[in-house]
């Protein structure tokens, strides 16, 4: 559900963007101010401009498929231009996200989950040992040889990381800056406000937000595909040869 | 390998192609389009519980304002009658308060002007994502609710608008408390001047913690009604009607 829920979430947003394409600092930002983040076309060419740089992002962003949206079809829901509905999805799917978000919360931290399986030990956030977790992700090699000896069965060091900042940190602050874009929330609350420096500041970090949690997936995805096929082969190996192949060399070690 | 991952390339590819087509259809469909209308009622429902209903928006110093106040929708309503209006710079323009009311109200704009008045400098969200702030000056509703009289019965105020968009009017509407709500007004007045025709001369209305579209501009009538059904397309306003905005634009 929740899976469901981001992806959702992340592709109706997309579309919502798509009706504005420029992020600004601060309480207000529209078409006459400054914007630090822009994605628009120009004839049949699309930029992305971050600051005072562009790149010429024609057929990804900005200019894709013969239509100047800031993100093509196949990325946003629905997929042909719709502000109305993809405000409906994403304000449903929402509450797909925040009421098993804030029951996981709980739930992670009243059975210990969170204290036992997510939380770095102390030898674990040594430098030494981040560094060469680092590298062994580098290597695509993400269960071997863990210092501590517990094996693939638990998180290592960089999962629990960004486990650890996906729950903690980007899912709170996407559903924290959503709010604050909400006139009728701002009203109530208006610390909302002051917590993100001003509502438009507030869509510019629920944009960093997402784009953290896209990312987050995308390499997820990544190594789940990587480390699958790696495993069974490595097993296929090792049964026959005790020796795994060295990624870097691609010879027997 | 290389293999391995190709193919799973293709396969999730062609699973994002299934999943987008497949998106569609269910964005299509009824039974998803009225579930995903219940969201939008929950939405309003759990903000109405958990706030203040009379909390007001933020009001900003001056030195806050946006220098340039986008306008939106229609800059310049394409009526002859409103042509004449203008050229009269709104001399005979009326603000009639019909409907559930105990005493209709028919009032000029110099009426209007001469009534208790508010200002504040609020933020304008457009529902496309972008803010603009701006310094407001009218008449709060609620005290030409007050001198109406209105009738227990009324649950709506229904705004009617002289622009049209290919000849559809242009309406808004909002519930009582909204209406009631001490930062709803009818503005005449934007930034320290008589409000520009791009921004809704010469009467606007301006409700506080609702989105852009719900600010009608080129405000005629304001009808209060029990039911929003006999209106357009009975969503109660242009973009409900014709696009599917949410009715309710708090969020």
């Amino acid at each position: 559900m929740n899976a469901v829920s981001v992806v959702v979430l992340l592709m109706s947003g997309l579309m919502i963007f798509n009706a504005h394409p420029r992020l600004y600092w601060g309480k207000y930002g529209a078409n006459w101010d400054a914007a630090w983040l822009q994605i628009g076309s120009r004839g049949q060419s699309g930029y992305l401009r971050v600051g005072g740089f562009e790149v010429p992002t024609t057929g990804v962003v900005g200019y894709a498929n013969g239509q100047g949206y800031a993100f093509p079809s196949w990325m946003t829901i629905p997929s042909s231009y719709n502000l109305a509905d993809a405000r409906e999805w994403h304000f449903f799917f929402a509450w797909g996200l925040v009421v098993p978000g804030i029951a996981y919360w709980f739930w992670s931290i009243a059975r210990g989950h969170l204290r036992r399986d997510l939380v770095p030990s102390r030898n674990e956030m040594t430098p030494r040992n981040l560094w060469r977790d680092v590298k062994r992700h580098a290597r695509l090699r993400f269960h071997e040889g863990d210092p501590a000896g517990e094996g693939a069965r638990r998180y290592n060091v960089l999962q629990k990381l960004s486990y650890l900042g996906v729950i903690f940190l980007a899912l709170p602050l996407a559903a924290l800056t959503g709010m604050t874009m909400s006139p009728g929330i701002n009203a109530a609350w208006p610390w909302l406000l002051d917590l993100f420096g001003g509502r438009q500041s507030a869509r510019s970090l629920h944009f960093i937000a997402a784009a953290a949690l896209a990312l987050f997936i995308l390499i997820h995805l990544a190594m789940v595909v990587l480390a699958g096929p790696w495993n069974e082969l490595r097993s296929i190996v090792t049964g026959w040869y005790r020796v795994p192949r060295d990624p870097a060399t691609g010879e027997r070690t | 390998m290389i293999g391995r991952r190709a193919l799973m390339g293709v396969g999730l590819g062609g699973g994002a192609g299934l999943l987008l087509s497949g998106c569609d259809r269910i964005n299509a469909s009824p039974a998803v389009r009225s579930l995903l209308g219940e969201g939008e009622w929950w939405s309003m429902a759990a903000q109405r519980l958990v706030t203040d209903r009379a909390a007001l928006a933020r009001e900003y110093p001056l030195s806050e304002r946006s220098p340039f106040f986008r306008p939106n929708g229609n800059t310049m309503p394409g009526s002859a009658d409103y042509a004449n209006h203008l050229a009269a710079r709104f001399a005979d323009w009326r603000l009639e308060v019909t409907g559930l009311v105990a005493r209709p109200l028919s009032l000029t704009m110099r009426q209007l002007r001469a009534m208790p008045r508010r200002t504040q400098v609020t933020r304008h969200d457009c529902v496309e994502g972008w803010s603009a702030i701006g310094q407001w000056t009218g008449v709060p509703l609620r005290l030409l609710l007050r001198a109406a009289g209105v009738d227990p019965r009324a649950r709506y105020a229904v705004f009617h608008c002289a622009d049209d968009f290919r000849g559809i009017p242009y309406y808004e509407s909002i519930d009582m408390v909204d209406a009631y709500h001490p930062q709803t007004m009818l503005a005449f007045g934007l930034n320290g001047r008589a409000l520009p025709v791009a921004n809704g001369a010469p009467l606007r209305l301006r409700v506080e913690r609702q989105l852009g579209y719900k600010q009608a501009k080129y405000v005629r009538r304001v009808q209060l009604v029990d039911s929003l059904a006999n209106f357009g397309a009975g969503k109660g306003g242009y973009w409900e009607d014709v696009a599917d905005y949410q009715w309710y634009a708090g969020i």
